[in-house]
């Protein structure tokens, strides 16, 4: 797209939302503004107006680096015919258990 | 809802002062005051509800018609509230959808259409900046059913002021094309915003009941609120000449019967429905 087409003016953000303090902040999708302040009241009203949220990131979606899928083996796999790699040998205390 | 559907069409009954000025006789002054505030708010929200699927982008849109939405809700409230406060059994429904244009008590500025995106934008904020400190300076009132609905609706604008704000710098601060409409938007609407800081014998007669607002404090609060915004926005602040009013008389633009006609069309065809 051209320099002067809706993404150049309208940059798409993308919208990062807290459920609770002390939550991690989880991906909500995206929206278009024109810039930072927008992009935060673009967000409010669409991802966190019915109390989805009490705080909220917008993040110029150019600023985040992505895997890409075809990276996904080298990435992802897990090695699991390498069972060595994996600290499943261990008996954990029964305190941490839960995890 | 049989009351419901009686039309209204009563112009403000008149007489004669010691001084020969024609003013209204005022049987409910709480009533009047309460169908101000609600009609200003009703008015404004359908005008922005026409937006609704016509904003600029998707994300505009919604934020458009979420403030329409918050302002209706508003609205719903004061005519419940007035309803109640009459006596005669008018709900907000009836109050909304079965009055007369001349029973309508909103200020004119909001009743005019929607021109452009800047119009829009620019009427917003200046009655957004009116309206948040009316309802700070409402939400200390003695009336505690009024007090609870300013506070409660406060918030809500707050956050309407934080938009058409920033709306109106990026305008009046973007191009020359948005700088030259958002100026000329101002101009055509100063000669609007005086109706909203009148002060008349409804407001001096609420105020013996314990709503007490400091109009003269309103304005030179509004007016630096106003200023600042368009100072960051390179927008020229227009001088006060001659305001155009009669709102708050039932004396309306040409503009209201037309808007009311589409607001009130679906109510009035099937009376009584819900849904």
């Amino acid at each position: 797209m051209a320099d002067t087409g809706l993404e150049a003016s309208w940059p798409l953000w993308e919208v990062f939302t807290q459920g609770a303090h002390g939550e991690p902040f989880a991906h909500a999708g995206s929206v278009h503004a024109t810039d930072a302040e927008l992009a935060l009241q673009n967000a409010r009203d669409v991802y966190a107006r019915r109390g989805e949220a009490v705080n909220l990131w917008v993040v110029p979606a150019t600023a985040i680096t992505a895997s890409a899928p075809s990276d996904a083996g080298p990435f992802f796999d897990p090695g699991n015919d390498k069972a060595y790699r994996h600290p499943q040998f261990y008996v954990a205390p029964r305190g941490v258990r839960i995890f | 809802m049989s009351d419901d559907t009686v039309v209204s069409n009563d112009a403000t009954p008149t007489v004669f002062n010691p001084a020969g000025v024609r003013v209204p006789i005022i049987q409910n002054p709480l009533f009047e005051y309460l169908l101000r505030l609600g009609d200003d708010r009703l008015i404004l929200g359908h005008r922005m509800s026409e937006w609704c699927g016509h904003g600029p982008i998707l994300e505009e849109d919604i934020a458009l018609s979420n403030i329409a939405l918050d302002l209706i809700g508003h609205a719903s409230s004061m005519l419940a509230l007035a309803g109640t406060v009459e006596g005669q059994g008018r709900t907000e429904d009836a109050l909304a959808y079965f009055r007369e244009g001349v029973a309508f008590r909103n200020a004119l500025i909001v009743e005019l259409p929607n021109g452009d995106f800047a119009f829009t934008m620019m009427r917003q904020f200046l009655f957004d900046a009116y309206s948040v400190l009316l309802w700070d300076a409402l939400s200390q009132a003695a009336d505690a059913r009024v007090a609870a609905l300013a506070a409660k609706s406060l918030k809500e604008d707050k956050y309407h002021l934080r938009h058409s704000s920033e709306w109106v710098v990026r305008l009046g601060d973007g191009t020359d094309e948005s700088h030259g409409r958002a100026q000329q938007a101002l101009d055509a609407l100063w000669r609007y915003t005086g109706e909203l800081f009148d002060r008349d014998g409804v407001d001096d007669a609420v105020a013996v009941q314990g709503i007490v607002v400091d109009h003269a404090a309103l304005y030179a609060r509004w007016q630096g609120i106003v200023a600042d915004v368009l100072r960051r926005a390179t927008l020229v602040m227009p001088t006060d000449g001659a305001m155009r009013r009669g709102g708050r008389a039932g004396r309306h633009t040409e503009h209201l019967g037309h808007l009311l006609s589409v607001m009130q069309i679906v109510a009035r065809s099937h009376p009584g429905a819900a849904w």
